[in-house]
């Protein structure tokens, strides 16, 4: 870190000049006050730089879901498909689903480092639409999902995931699934704005993430499990999206499953997606 | 809208902030007139940030009332947003960004176009000495450039009202002045400071007035020039050439200038505080008057005074000298 700033030190100590600084100053014209869509799309440029500058980030959203496809086709491909490429063409969509909606915590987790940082604070005096700052944030995590799909799918058909859909199936799998990722993003930013520290915000978000994700039907369906368990897994919505990316992958249109997708992402983006603005302008 | 012109920068009244037990702010009255440096001056914990955040629109006040250019902190937030920056105790630009990207991100955020937005962030960073370091993250700056970038982020709306907390804090001496230097040169555009800080010596050679706040409230207010003489105007130091005669010196010391002497640790050092009349920040000749007549009686005693000095009492001793009080209402001039 010293040594950085010494290179930095410029050789001729900077002394303020009450002339450039008042010509920095000087009240030229302001320009208008920006719309809530360029807004938007200023924070949406804030979170690329910030992928381009930490392009470490990304790692995670890459080498998880390349380790959980490969562990899970191998753990349990023989033993309940017979085989791992039988399995492959079950699992694949879920997992995908799985490591996708794993990755929304990050939202929560940028906030809460905004905020730890100070700089939300300088966004919040700003005069402009005020849930630019997290709307601008979806861009960002737009470029996440996408890149955690496509790095599954990828890994899937190399290992032999043939879906029979074609890619507009799997295109539109991967649309809906971004969709949904995207409201179920407003609960982690909102935990976001109220915890502590970031690690509290990953805690927070396993806890309910493990359950979610496990107890549905990614890996198995669940006409094995107990009555209780599979009535959760029936209005778990993951278990919905699950069932309707597969069916998108698989070529079929399950308007039903789709539906109730769509409307649980409209309930939750109402409910996480109203506290979180009252939790923003509060803070 | 009015009223504007003419309002107080700042105008707060009962103004309080409560965390869970903690009232960081507990019934803050402040009037900040337009154009001027403003000192908000107190120790760790005595609320100044909370008070600055409530003044930014950061925070909602739980009681009094808080006005900004006449515009109400809460009810007409985002009106006040258009007049004030802050530049906050902790850096309130982005790590992992380049300068040049920060000041640009603000200046869209603010509704420059994109050259505009460009210019803007390049004549910004060389008025603020920048430019050598303007496309390195702003992780690897020292803590005098950052605190630079994050004034020049601050200044790129040239905001009526520019809230500075605790700007030097942490800093070394040729970055301080730098900053002292830089508040210097944007109050004279007629921007209207607030500036808090835990430095008495900052608060004076800037502020044209201070509030001293303790327990999150005012327990002083007054130009520099009228809280020092609110506990008198000089200090007088003494060093004799023979311990024998301080006895001697310390009566005549007591007669002349009619206030308790103090014997120091040094058996040949006394020092002794002198009341002016308080009328001048600059050193009050009635002080310096009383100091001469008081050595020239000291020699007529035979004494022999080896080493003199007449100084300003510092801020630090005005501040001691209130919080001490056990009646902090009658401290103020
Ligand atoms: N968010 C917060 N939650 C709880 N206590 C706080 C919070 N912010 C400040 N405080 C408390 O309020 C008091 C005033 O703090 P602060 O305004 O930061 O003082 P200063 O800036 O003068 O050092 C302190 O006792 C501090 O611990
Ligand atoms: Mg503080």
């Amino acid at each position: 870190m010293s040594a950085t700033t010494e290179n930095l030190a410029p050789a001729v100590p900077y002394v303020p000049a009450a002339e450039t600084i008042g010509a920095v100053m000087a009240p030229g014209e302001r320009p208008p006050r920006p719309s809530a869509l360029s807004a938007s799309i200023t924070f949406g440029w804030r979170a690329m730089l910030k992928i381009k500058h930490v392009p470490e980030q990304l790692f995670d959203v890459t080498a998880f879901p390349i380790m959980m496809t490969l562990m899970f086709t191998y753990l349990f491909g023989g033993a309940l498909a017979g085989s791992t490429g039988a399995y492959l063409q079950y699992l694949l969509p879920g997992i995908m689903v799985m490591s996708v909606v794993m990755t929304t915590m990050y939202t929560g987790v940028a906030v809460n480092t905004d905020i730890a940082k100070g700089v939300f604070d300088r966004f919040r005096t700003l005069p402009i639409w005020r849930p630019a700052a997290l709307v601008g944030n979806l861009l960002g995590d737009l470029l996440r999902y996408v890149l955690a799909s496509t790095t599954i799918i990828i890994v899937g058909l190399i290992m032999g995931f043939r879906p029979s859909g074609g890619i507009l199936g799997v295109l539109a799998g991967v649309a809906l699934l971004v969709v949904f990722s995207f409201a179920f993003s407003w609960i982690w930013t909102m935990f976001g704005l109220f915890l502590r520290s970031e690690k509290s915000v990953m805690g927070v978000s396993m806890l309910f993430q493990f359950p979610l994700t496990f107890l549905s039907n990614v890996f198995v369906e669940p006409t094995t499990m107990p009555g209780w368990l599979q009535a959760f897994v029936d209005v778990n919505p993951i278990t919905h999206l699950v069932t309707a990316v597969r069916a998108l992958m698989a070529g079929t249109w399950d308007t039903g499953e789709i539906t109730w997708v769509l409307i649980s992402c409209v309930v939750m983006t109402a409910i996480f997606g109203t506290l979180t603005m009252r939790l923003y302008n509060r803070k | 809208m009015i009223q504007r012109e003419t309002a107080p920068a700042i105008e707060t009244s009962g103004l309080v902030k409560v965390f869970g037990t903690t009232r960081a702010v507990d019934g803050l009255d402040l009037t900040v007139p337009a154009g001027s440096v403003y000192g908000v001056l107190g120790p760790n914990g005595a609320g100044k940030t909370t008070a600055v955040r409530m003044l930014a629109t950061l925070l909602r006040p739980d009681a009094g009332e808080a006005r900004v250019f006449g515009l109400d902190v809460v009810r007409q937030a985002d009106a006040v947003r258009g007049l004030v920056s802050l530049t906050g105790q902790y850096a309130s630009v982005d790590e992992d960004m380049t300068g040049t990207e920060n000041l640009i991100l603000l200046a869209r955020l603010l509704g420059y176009r994109k050259p505009p937005a460009r210019a803007r962030a390049a004549q910004l960073l060389d008025a603020f000495g920048l430019t050598d370091a303007a496309d390195r993250q702003v992780k690897n700056y020292s803590g005098g450039m950052r605190r630079r970038l994050d004034i020049a982020a601050s200044i790129l709306n040239t905001p009526r009202l520019l809230f500075l907390d605790e700007p030097t804090t942490g800093l070394d001496p040729r970055s301080r002045n730098q900053v002292w230097d830089i508040i210097r040169a944007v109050v004279v555009q007629g921007t209207t400071v607030l500036l808090t800080t835990q430095y008495l010596d900052e608060a004076d050679h800037l502020a044209a007035r201070i509030a001293v706040i303790d327990h999150g409230h005012v327990i002083a207010e007054g130009t520099p020039g009228e809280l020092k003489s609110s506990i008198g105007a000089g200090t007088v130091h003494l060093r004799l050439r023979d311990p024998g005669q301080r006895q001697d010196a310390e009566r005549v010391l007591a007669r002349v200038l009619n206030v308790p002497v103090q014997l120091d640790a040094d058996p040949v050092a006394l020092t002794a505080r002198v009341i002016g009349d308080g009328t001048d920040r600059e050193l009050d000749m009635g002080a310096a008057e009383q100091a001469s007549r008081a050595l020239s009686e000291l020699a007529a005693a035979g004494i022999v005074v080896d080493d003199f000095s007449l100084g300003q009492p510092s801020l630090d001793e005005v501040f001691l000298a209130l919080t001490d009080r056990s009646t902090p209402a009658d401290a103020a001039a």
